[in-house]
């Protein structure tokens, strides 16, 4: 698959999909956001992770010269700790607001790996998040694409980042 | 420090807050905080509260930022304010399009209260 943006991304971005290059920008993307905006540090998955532990979905749409979707998956009682770290307020008084936190954690890291790989921010824009409530569902790409992973354990919970590419 | 009014535009409520709490933590004596969750919101509550600081994002629903920042240039009461970008549309094209629409600062998400302090308080003179 070969990438359209600028052929002067930095070394080790690359110019085309590589899924050994990026994973590892994806996995650097998400933990800086969470260090920087909740002032905690993720940590490698200790298990196999458990899909129906992971009720709330974030996505968020990239279009340009990076065409597909980055979604962040984790429990509830995950989101609303991260809203009550970004909003420096006990879990138990979150209201609808982790739904908001956990879209904006989405854009975030969206922004933030796109702008990691040389030559692609400029040519690349993001959609506004969008939010799915529960697991039981499934998503299907107009187009076949690549896809990278990252998982991590929030305060002891599993939560997961995906970028979907579509060709 | 003198009190400043701020205006915080975006689409996020969470984001709106930790804006706010950055300021403060900036150092900043905030007398009022008005809050909009889009451009066009913003141009209405500017007709009718003075503020000293505009904080937006770029990416919103109805109206954007950039089109709100050309917006309140052609306004004269509202000209002189100055209008900081927050957002994760950090690419230089949109640095350099909002500094030319009039924005006087730019801060990429994520960020720490003192990027805040650092971009915000020398748009005030301060």
């Amino acid at each position: 698959m070969t990438m359209s943006f600028s052929e002067n991304a930095h070394p080790g971005a690359g110019t085309a999909f590589d899924r050994g290059t990026w994973t590892p920008i994806l996995g650097l993307a998400t933990r800086e956001v969470f260090e920087i905006m909740l002032g905690t540090s993720l940590q490698d998955p200790s298990a196999a992770k458990d899909e129906r532990r992971m009720e709330f979905t974030a996505l968020v749409g990239l279009a340009g010269s990076l065409c597909g979707v980055l979604s962040i998956r984790c429990s509830n009682a995950s989101a609303r700790i991260m809203a009550s770290k970004m909003l420096g307020m006990p879990p138990d008084q979150v209201d609808n607001d982790c739904l908001d936190a956990l879209g904006e954690i989405a854009n975030m890291i969206a922004g933030n790996f796109k702008g990691k790989l040389s030559g692609v921010g400029n040519h690349c824009m993001l959609s506004v998040p969008t939010i799915i409530v529960g697991s039981d569902y499934h998503t299907h790409s107009v187009a076949d694409g690549n896809s990278i992973e990252a998982n991590f354990e929030f305060e002891q919970l599993p939560m997961c980042v995906t970028l979907e590419m579509h060709e | 420090m003198s009190q400043i009014r701020a205006l915080i535009v975006d689409d996020s409520s969470v984001m709106r807050k930790i804006v706010e709490r950055s300021l403060r933590q900036a150092g900043l004596d905030l007398s009022s905080v008005i809050e909009a969750g889009n451009g066009a919101e913003a141009l209405g509550l500017l007709d009718t509260n003075l503020v000293d600081l505009i904080l937006s994002d770029i990416n919103m629903p109805v109206m954007d930022g950039l089109e709100f920042v050309r917006q309140v240039q052609t306004v004269e009461k509202l000209r002189n304010i100055p209008v900081v970008m927050i957002t994760t549309e950090g690419s230089e094209s949109n640095v350099v399009q909002a500094l030319s629409l009039g924005a006087k600062g730019y801060i990429r998400k994520p960020f720490t209260p003192d990027q805040v302090k650092e971009h915000v308080l020398p748009v005030l003179g301060l």
